[in-house]
């Protein structure tokens, strides 16, 4: 059904980040307009390059790029199929806006070591366009590890004390999660099966025993947990919150997470497919095990008054929606799913982009500190007020339209109390976000201080991640068919997604 | 033919030019062995006897594709070592050069032969010549490094000796040391005791001389206490010359499976393996020094060789002989770094390493890269070797091997992380301030850019060769798919 033809565009995508960086590191501090430049231009290369390929993606013809024989018979093989495009387009774009702001904040916070900040910044882009792309099971494995060093040097910025133990937590759990990857994919091809994505799932006409099944899947699935923070391999993510917040706004909402989630997708459907989860009842335990994470995350979020903390557990909460999403095997759950990692994407953007902005302006991380901030901050506030709305689910924002899909997806396969829970999230998120949009444009500040808007690099892209978190609701299919494509994965794995509500469109 | 692989060698003792003529010994050595390995890739196994006299009576030597691989990386490792250690060596041996660079010929010469050498009695007379080579080096470091070499000495004997004991109970019951002639023989009829009491004694000299525990004693104060010049050369090779020598034993003097069924000996590594990947990698933790650390690495990292040889299957064979080079251009990389800082500034302390990723650049770069390596970041060359031996204890239902090869992963993580990080993110002396006292927007503080201008790389020659290394452990991972597919599985069948 899907055709194949020979392009190196994936590559180049993957190869552009790796240049920028090459640039960054010879340019170095003392020309440091020129260096900082060099994101923002590549970025805006990688975003258009990708969407080169979509016209030939949504006609059902997936550009792919063979590199080289890594291991007798495996091949290291990148292919920009609709999933990995979504992936890819929502990184890359995202990555104009961050690499923006980032050069704002770092400037705002007089930062040090600034060239190996972009560096490892622009690195982990190229390899989150690697695992998005990537075509079998050892490539995802080769840049899934990847990922996980070149993000490592970003947790480590500040070098303190606490930056390099969070640091050391988060290389022991996604390094261990790494081997568990690493594992399983041997014992794949150890049963004489090609390691090529299939949707549907590469397994699913092999005949294999179900205790291997279920060993293959704790394998992969822990693998893949880990960086989507499933609980209770979550660990590392609230304590990864010590980087510098542009780290924790692409890596830490869209690069690594998004990357760990984006594994799950392709496990489920595209190695182990429906039939075999069901077959193996193995569903159940990767639903209740989101269902869980899902509402204790957001209780949690509750707890913390530390802005960003609140947000890393709002973060963990909102992953475990795609995964259960996923794992609900339906057609209309899993184009919620895939539309949630969109929505998500840019709508906890702009949570971090504002955390950031405020802290990096005034010194404030509190929610209790931010009291009447919003008068001073309108076009910050103005943008976390968008975003709030969106993840607390109302009506048109992003997260409203892929909550609506991952619900009905969930009753569409009888399962109404995941729809429920998704519900009861949807209230938390209120819960947690709303009271800091009350404190800032309800109450009065307690200091003398006129603040007002921070560095325009700052400001400008977390206004448009606002706008587009509210513009993607009303719009999924503008500009990159982010709906479509969903869609067209959904479609491909599960069977057609019935009685799509011209609404949506 | 051969002949260009051992010529290089006495007769360039007690040369002023000592380091020309060893450097041109050695990569003459690494030519021939380049094109050994091309001739053989075309034409199949060379055989050449020694003195003209046929096989039986005469010492044969026999090139395959094993060992054509395995010359190929002991000399080519030797020849960037040589090259950047020649300061090192300029220092240390003082008025001694030429006889230093003459006994390094010396061992280079009884390395490669070892490798070569197609009889058994030969092996054990090049195994002597390597031994009392690298003994003589060691002895050089003075002080410690000369109880070092004598407790090195003591075992290194002992381990020969075992060796040789064995090779004497097989020519008992076989009456050859022909090691072609010998598996034929033993395939026909391997019952008798003899045989059995010569592979234990075999494998026993073999396990000490590659440093199995609990066999490995000798090798931490070895490493630690020789000069410099001395144990960034003998580490890489020396011990994977040993390794080799096992896995010659599985393929071409036993027959196949007798290690198995008959005498438990490829269990015994199995166990012995798993064992020394996790006590070395533990032991390494706690380490100080850094080339302490880095010995007990290599006992861990030679346990994996023994495991891939214990597993007996052509995956594990391969996952062991990849691992020969593997580990041989990994460690060749981290000691040439660890010595090239010793050189620049004296630190020989892990917890010293603070702010070498800045003064060092290069240098600090190429450790990186051998310490990802190490642990197994794909596409580094470590990753592949443990990619090979958990597909073999797959293969063979060992789970166990397979649990204990990923969590070592993890283990070298922890402790080449240390260094990593002290490198890297702990700040230079005296802490640079942070921030915000400087003008709008400056990253770097003055001071921190002040130090920088101190910053000393290791001199050119030194940092050229650990660079080289350095990029050939992802070269290699990146191509071992060809070393794999064209030498390593046709070397093995």
């Amino acid at each position: 059904m899907i055709e194949t033809y020979s392009s190196i565009t994936p590559l180049i995508a993957v190869l552009l980040p790796v240049a920028a960086a090459l640039l960054v590191l010879l340019t170095g501090e003392r020309f440091r307009n020129v260096r900082d430049s060099w994101s923002t231009i590549a970025a805006l290369v990688m975003v258009a390059v990708v969407a080169s390929m979509l016209p030939d993606v949504l006609d059902g013809r997936v550009p792919q790029t063979t590199i080289i024989e890594i291991s007798p018979g495996i091949d290291i093989m990148l292919r920009a199929d609709s999933a990995g495009m979504i992936f890819a387009l929502l990184a890359s774009s995202l990555w104009v806006l961050a690499s923006v702001y980032a050069v704002g904040y770092m400037r705002a916070e007089h930062e040090h070591k600034q060239t190996r900040f972009f560096v490892a910044y622009a690195l982990s882009l190229g390899a989150a366009a690697g695992v998005a792309f990537s075509a079998n099971l050892l490539t995802f494995v080769l840049f899934y590890e990847l990922l996980t060093l070149v993000t490592f040097p970003l947790v480590t910025h500040r070098e303190t004390e606490a930056a390099i133990v969070a640091g050391r937590k988060y290389l022991t759990y996604t390094l261990s999660g790494g081997l568990m990857l690493i594992g399983g994919t041997a014992w794949v091809h150890m049963l004489g099966i090609d390691g090529t994505f299939v949707a549907g799932g590469l397994m699913a006409d092999e005949n294999i025993s179900k205790a291997t099944a279920w060993g293959l899947l704790m394998l992969l699935m822990v693998g893949v947990g880990v960086k989507s923070a499933v609980m209770p391999l979550h660990g590392w993510l609230p304590s990864a919150m010590v980087a510098p917040t542009p780290v924790s706004a692409l890596l830490h909402a869209v690069a690594v997470v998004k990357a760990g989630v984006f594994g799950v997708v392709r496990m489920i459907v595209f190695v182990f497919g429906a039939e075999l989860l069901r077959e193996m009842d193995a569903w159940q335990v990767i639903a209740v095990l989101a269902a869980a994470t899902l509402l204790i995350g957001s209780m949690l979020a509750l707890r913390h008054d530390n802005l960003k903390r609140r947000l890393a557990y709002s973060t963990i909460s909102h992953l475990s929606y795609i995964v259960l999403g996923v794992a609900l095997l339906g057609p209309i759950a899993l184009t919620g799913a895939l539309l949630h990692i969109v929505g998500h994407g840019v709508t906890k953007i702009t949570l971090f982009f504002v955390a950031g902005t405020i802290n990096a302006h005034t010194h404030k991380e509190n929610v209790s500190q931010l009291d009447g901030i919003g008068r001073q901050m309108p076009i910050t506030m103005g943008a976390f007020t968008l975003a709030a709305l969106s993840m607390a689910g109302v009506p048109p924002f992003v997260l409203f339209t892929s909550k609506f899909y991952l619900g009905w997806g969930a009753a569409e396969v009888d399962q109404q109390i995941f729809m429920v829970v998704y519900l009861v999230s949807g209230v938390l998120a209120a819960g947690y976000l709303f009271p800091v949009v009350y404190r800032a444009f309800w109450k009065r500040s307690p200091d003398h201080v006129a603040y007002g808007e921070a560095d325009m690099r700052m400001v400008v892209p977390l206004a448009i991640t606002g706008v587009l978190a509210l513009f993607l609701g009303i719009a999924p299919n503008l500009p990159f068919s982010f709906f479509e494509l969903a869609t067209n994965v959904a479609t491909a794995a599960f069977g057609p997604v019935e009685a799509l509500a011209g609404g949506a469109r | 033919m051969l002949a260009a692989l051992i010529v290089p060698v006495v007769a360039r003792l007690r040369y002023e030019l000592g380091f020309i003529l060893a450097l041109a010994g050695v990569g003459l050595s690494a030519a021939a062995s380049i094109w050994s390995l091309v001739y053989v890739l075309d034409n199949g196994t060379m055989h050449y006897n020694l003195g003209g006299w046929a096989p039986p009576v005469g010492i044969e030597y026999v090139v395959d594709l094993i060992s054509a691989f395995v010359a190929v990386i002991v000399t080519s490792v030797a020849t960037l070592v040589i090259i950047g250690t020649r300061r090192w060596a300029d220092r240390e041996a003082g008025d001694r050069l030429g006889s230093f660079y003459g006994l390094v010929m010396l061992l280079i010469t009884g390395l490669v032969g070892m490798v070569v050498t197609g009889d058994l009695f030969n092996l054990f007379v090049f195994l002597e010549i390597s031994s009392l080579a690298a003994y003589a080096l060691v002895f050089l470091g003075g002080g410690r490094a000369m109880l070092a070499g004598f407790r090195y000495l003591i075992l290194g004997s002992v381990g020969g000796s075992f060796y040789m004991l064995g090779v004497g109970f097989l020519y008992f019951s076989t009456g050859t040391l022909n090691m072609g002639e010998m598996k034929d023989i033993l395939t026909d009829d391997a019952t008798a005791r003899s045989v059995q009491a010569g592979a234990a004694f075999i494998f026993a000299g073999l396990g000490l001389k590659m440093a199995l525990v609990p066999m490995h004693l000798w090798l931490p104060d070895a490493y630690t206490f020789a000069p410099s010049s001395v144990n960034t050369l003998i580490a890489p090779i020396m011990t994977k010359v040993g390794a080799y020598a096992m896995i010659r034993m599985f393929l071409s003097v036993f027959p196949d499976g007798y290690l198995k069924d008959v005498v438990p000996i490829g269990d015994a590594l199995l166990v012995l393996g798993l064992i020394g990947i996790i006590f070395g990698s533990v032991a390494a933790m706690s380490q100080k020094d850094i080339r302490r650390m880095l010995a007990y690495s290599s006992i861990s990292q030679l346990a994996l060789i023994a495991v891939g040889v214990g597993l007996g299957t052509p995956l594990g064979l391969v996952a062991a002989l990849l691992h020969i080079m593997n580990h041989a251009v990994m460690k060749a990389t981290l000691f040439m770094a660890a010595a090239s800082v010793r050189f620049t500034s004296g630190i020989t302390q892990v917890a010293d390493f603070t702010g070498l990723g800045r003064r060092m650049p290069f240098t600090m770069g190429a450790f990186t890269l051998g310490a990802l390596a190490m642990v197994g970041i794909p596409p580094a060359t470590g990753f592949f070797s443990k990619w090979y031996a958990v597909q073999a204890g797959i293969e063979s239902s060992q789970w166990i091997v397979v649990a204990v090869v990923l969590v070592s992963s993890l283990l070298t993580a922890v402790y080449l992380f240390r260094i990593l990080e002290s490198a890297y993110l702990h700040p230079l002396q005296p802490e640079p301030s942070h921030g915000h006292d400087v003008p709008d927007g400056f990253g770097e503080t003055e001071q921190e850019l002040a130090l920088e201008a101190q910053a000393r790389e290791a001199p050119l020659d030194m940092a050229i060769p650990t660079v080289v290394l350095g990029l050939s452990t992802v070269v290699l991972g990146v191509l071992n798919a060809v070393i794999v597919i064209n030498i390593l599985e046709p070397g093995i069948a």
